[in-house]
Order: structure tokens, then C-alpha cells, then sequence
């Protein structure tokens, strides 16, 4: 790894929610482990309701865009309810770009995200 | 070194690389006069059109070469609008088909195909080229400023 921080990934359980903390950058480096992760969860698991509170995301590009649609796509095969939490400018940005901000359940805040 | 050089860089094609990259065109563009959207929309094309070249051009190798250059484009170059930051990357990959340079309808709702859309998006000119065995992507974005004296 020759310039990027690590994307650091981690999940918290809440009850019947799983809670995915991102911190870093999505892009092509990184979006692999973001779909991964999401997609172990989701296929694998069937969790419930998956939340990605990206508050921590400072960026993300389009390979990380396609990793979320992925999830989307595999949460409603599975059933499963996907949240996204926190979206910073830049990644609000490039969702409104693709015309897929409105296709997302998107909240300001996790307790929001839980409530809903 | 020319006097509107503003940066020349030559990076390996590795994708821990982009956000190296990312930094330095957030400070050069700050620098430059963009505002902070217009700051994001530069830094996202130029990570989009590296990516692009990672994926596509180099196939995933990262150990090609990927030169990247920007400079001041001068009102006497320039009669569209003035003053802009101008990108330029070169890829000694294959030549690169222009049909698939077209990125997929927004209206599809799946993964993949939204590089070229947020490039183009995002710069005020986007213009492909072969040249003596390489792909040369230039990208120029114009200060808004510059735009509104111009209309």
C-alpha cells in the first residue's frame, strides 16, 4: 500500500440492526471491502436492517457508489431494510449525480435511521 | 518548466494511489480560486478519470505509468469563457474504443458505468485523443467568475 489510509470497517449489533461504521474514503481501492462487507451481511446473514452510518466518509467515487447500489440491489432480494446515515457533501453529491440519492433511505442521524 | 505549469506529476497506476492524488488536487484547486463545490467536482473527475485508466486502460495492472499535469489556461488561449485549471492525463495503454467512452443511461439503477457521467458532469470540457501511443484525457474547469464575464 503505497499512499491510502485504510478504510476501517465496523459493525455493532443493535438488536435486530446491524450498524456498519465507515471511516475513510470509498473509492477504488476501498469499495471491494465496503461490498463485501455488505454483502456477507445482507446474502449471507439476512440481516434484518442494515444501517451504513457513513458520517465518516469523506469521499466516495463511483466504484463506491456501485458497491452500494450492489447492496441495495441484494437487500431487496433478500428483504432486507438498507439505510444510509450521514452522508457528508461529497457523497451526497455524487449520489444526486447518478440520480440514485432518491432510490436510497437516507437520515441525518443514526438514532433517526433506528427510529424509522 | 512552462509559466502556466502549475503541477506535473508521474504516478504508478496503483489505486492506494488516488488519494494521494485526491489531496493534491483539493489544495491545488483551493489554491486556484474554486469555490468548494468546484473544488469537489475537479478532485472527483481527475480520481474518476485515474480510476477509469486503472480499471479499463491498464486492466488492473498497477504498475503502469500515469502522468498527470495541470496548468493555468490563459483568456488569450482560451475565448470560451477564460481563466480555468486544466488537467491533463496520459496512459500508455491500449487505444481506447470511443463507442465505450459513452457511460450507461442514468435511468438504469445498477452498479457500474458512472465515471465518464461524473466527469463529464463535472468539467466544462472533456476531450479524449490518441497521441504518439498514448491516451491523453483533457479536462478543463473554468472559474465561475471567469464564466459570468464571459456570458
Amino acid at each position: 500500500m503505497l499512499g491510502g489510509k485504510p478504510l476501517q470497517i465496523s459493525a455493532r449489533l443493535l438488536g435486530t440492526t446491524t450498524v456498519f461504521d465507515i471511516t475513510g474514503d470509498i473509492d477504488l481501492a476501498h469499495s471491494p471491502e465496503v461490498r463485501k462487507a455488505l454483502l456477507s451481511e445482507i446474502k449471507d446473514k439476512k440481516t434484518p436492517k442494515v444501517v451504513m452510518n457513513m458520517s465518516k466518509v469523506r469521499y466516495i467515487d463511483s466504484s463506491g457508489v456501485a458497491s452500494l447500489v450492489e447492496g441495495l440491489k441484494a437487500s431487496r432480494d433478500a428483504g432486507t431494510r438498507f439505510m444510509l446515515v450521514g452522508l457528508s457533501p461529497a457523497a451526497r453529491e455524487v449520489l444526486q449525480l447518478s440520480r440514485l440519492l432518491k432510490i436510497f433511505e437516507t437520515f441525518d442521524t443514526e438514532e433517526a435511521a433506528l427510529a424509522g | 518548466m512552462g509559466p502556466d505549469l502549475l503541477l506535473k506529476v508521474e504516478l504508478p497506476s496503483d489505486p492506494s494511489m488516488l488519494c494521494v492524488v485526491r489531496g493534491a488536487m483539493e489544495r491545488l484547486t483551493e489554491t486556484f480560486g474554486f469555490s468548494a463545490p468546484e473544488v469537489r467536482s475537479v478532485t472527483r473527475a481527475v480520481d474518476e478519470a485515474l480510476t477509469n485508466i486503472m480499471r479499463h486502460s491498464y486492466g488492473g495492472a498497477v504498475d503502469r505509468r500515469i502522468e498527470v499535469s495541470c496548468s493555468r489556461v490563459s483568456k488569450k488561449e482560451r475565448v470560451q469563457g477564460g481563466q480555468g485549471f486544466e488537467v491533463r492525463l496520459v496512459d500508455y495503454g491500449p487505444k481506447i474504443d470511443k463507442a465505450k467512452l459513452r457511460g450507461r443511461k442514468l435511468e438504469e439503477i445498477k452498479p457500474g458505468g458512472l465515471g465518464l457521467h461524473f466527469i463529464r458532469q463535472s468539467m466544462d470540457v472533456v476531450e479524449f485523443k490518441r497521441a504518439r501511443g498514448t491516451n491523453v484525457l483533457r479536462l478543463v474547469k473554468y472559474l465561475q467568475a471567469e464564466k459570468l464575464e464571459g456570458t
